[in-house]
């Protein structure tokens, strides 16, 4: 599904990734884990086309290193950025029109979908999304990537600073999102759910990746989790 | 005195909404872009000439679309094959290359048609008295000038409040690499809004042609009242620019209208200045007189006192 190799990615002077290499194969919740500042989130917005990528992506079976990001994000990749980028002047309902790629809606999720799955959005559909509270804001962004129908999506630190009981509402999407065929690319910092929910994962450390397994084996893995992981 | 006051009221507000049309797009543009467009009025002229060309040809009805759709291209072009490769030079050299543009326009303009005003007439369907208040008459044409204004911002507002496209617009001028990474296109919306933002600035050249002088400075004397609006309204602001554009069209409609002076004024109020006074020169000027500088001192006074301006909610 996506195949990434030797990724290397640079702001300014300052070489960010050194030649990142992972996958994700389809059905997979595979999480990229690694402390502050490693790269995680360049890593996400190389491939996305936001950062300019050098090495190799593909993604089904296409080389999209040099695409444009809307180009890529029409291929099939969904994108959720940090900090909950909503548009706060916008209500729900038209954030989530924004998340679609053409008029009509022929992908696997709908409004209803959406709103079943979030009763809490139906309510606000007509709110402006800038005062909906952070949980709130992580869930329309979700929901807003999974209005363009994407086959993978990759979400960049969803549950930080959440309450426990919204962590576990963004874990049973996750879950929900993957039974319908679609990949997962997490981002976290906090293993708490990639343990939970991730089929893999990947550990990175200063612009690479230092560990690759499964769950299980990051768990049974003390020395990994000491040096790169625990603060 | 009751008919000096309606009719400046009414000839203000046709003229406020002329300097809507332009302002509108320019803060529209502004807001993409984060820079002034110093062309923007240039496009507004070459509204009017190529109204008057193509008026020759088929008619001014037609025209009265073609111009602006043809002017709209240019705008296309002009962000497509220039200024979306200046942009990555930063925002200075973007700055010159729009100066740089409105001069080449005007050089054009008086290549193709010379330095003397043209005979851009009302055409005959629209050059007769609507109704007569009073002594005075009012042309069909200062009418249909505020119903085409009038039509035009409602348009604006439903494609950017009701559309999916206005949508996209509003939140790409927030958010442009979220927007696109949710698979829009960016680039392509913006040189959209900049082909409508000048195609709306050459209607109000078509519509403005009849009741200003078509000349080669037309833009050059426009231009500056049109900044004015923008930055007084709030960069990036519609609604601001709406309420500067009439204030600024009705101020001014009446500073010209009244014949007056400090002098007499003060006089009124029972205050003599005399010849001999060293005040004399400056209270005799009149207040028609001093009408132009109405915009700038505003400006000033505005950039003092609300540097982001009326609605704006950016600093200058
Ligand atoms: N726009 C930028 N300009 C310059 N340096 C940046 C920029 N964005 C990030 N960096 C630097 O790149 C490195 C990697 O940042 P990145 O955002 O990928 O980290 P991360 O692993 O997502 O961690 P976190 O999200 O916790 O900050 C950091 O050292 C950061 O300081
Ligand atoms: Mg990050």
């Amino acid at each position: 599904m996506l195949r990434v190799r030797d990724l290397h990615a640079f702001y300014g002077k300052s070489h960010i990734l050194q030649g990142v290499s992972f996958d994700v194969r389809p059905g997979e919740i595979v999480s990229l884990l690694g402390r502050n500042g490693v790269g995680r989130s360049t890593t996400i917005k190389a491939i996305m086309g936001d950062v300019p990528p050098r090495g190799s992506i593909i993604f089904r079976s296409e080389e999209i290193v040099g695409l444009r990001p809307h180009e890529i994000a029409r291929r099939g990749l969904g994108y959720v950025p940090e900090n909950r980028d909503i548009f706060p002047g916008l209500t729900v309902r038209e954030n989530l029109i924004l998340g679609m790629k053409s008029t009509k809606q022929t992908g696997r999720w709908s409004f209803e979908d959406m709103f079943e799955m979030f009763p809490l959005l139906r309510e606000r559909a007509d709110t402006m999304g800038g005062v909906l509270s952070g949980g709130e804001q992580q869930m329309l962004t979700i929901c807003r990537t999974l209005m363009g129908d994407p086959d993978l999506i990759m979400i960049d630190e969803p549950t930080e600073g959440l309450a426990p009981k919204m962590v576990d509402l963004v874990a049973g999407l996750l879950e929900q999102i993957a039974r319908r065929g679609i990949s997962i690319l997490l981002v976290e910092q906090k293993l708490t759910i990639a343990l939970r929910i991730g089929t893999r994962l990947y550990v990175m450390g200063h612009g690479r990746i230092v560990f690759e397994g499964t769950p299980d084996d990051l768990k049974a893995n003390a020395a990994v989790r000491k040096e790169w992981l625990e603060v | 005195m009751l008919e000096l006051v309606i009719f400046s009221t009414l000839n203000g507000v046709v003229y406020g909404l002329l300097l809507f049309m332009l302002s509108s797009g320019l803060t529209l543009i502004f807001s993409m872009m984060g820079v002034l467009n110093f062309a923007h009025a240039s496009m507004f002229m070459l509204g009017a000439y190529f109204s008057y060309q193509v008026g020759k040809l088929v008619g001014f009805w037609p025209a009265l679309v073609l111009a602006p759709l043809l002017v709209g291209l240019i705008g296309a072009g002009v962000e497509r094959y220039g200024l979306r490769h200046v942009h990555r030079h930063g925002h200075v050299p973007e700055l010159l290359f729009t100066f740089g543009l409105a001069y080449l326009i005007e050089e054009i303009v008086v290549m193709g048609w010379g330095r003397n005003p043209i005979e851009n007439r009302v055409p005959a369907t629209l050059d007769f008295p609507l109704f007569t208040l009073f002594t005075t008459s009012y042309p069909a044409y200062k009418a249909f000038m505020m119903a085409v204004s009038i039509g035009m911002f409602v348009a604006l507002y439903l494609v950017l409040k009701r559309t999916r496209i206005g949508l996209i617009i509003q939140a790409a001028l927030t958010h442009p690499s979220t927007v696109a990474m949710l698979g829009h296109n960016v680039p392509q919306v913006f040189m959209r809004v900049f082909a409508a933002g000048t195609a709306l600035a050459a209607l109000a050249g078509v519509i403005g042609g009849f009741a200003l002088l078509t000349t080669p400075n037309m833009a050059a004397a426009l231009g500056p009242i049109v900044f004015v609006v923008v930055v007084i309204g709030g960069l990036g602001s519609l609604g601001g620019a709406l309420i500067a554009s009439l204030a600024i069209g009705i101020m001014q409609t009446f500073a010209v209208a009244l014949d007056v002076s400090l002098l007499d004024l003060l006089r009124h109020a029972g205050v003599a200045i005399g010849r001999e006074s060293a005040l004399f020169e400056l209270a005799s000027i009149k207040i028609a007189q001093a009408a132009p500088m109405i915009p700038y001192v505003l400006l000033v006074l505005m950039l003092i006192v609300r540097p982001k301006g009326l609605l704006g909610t950016r600093e200058t």
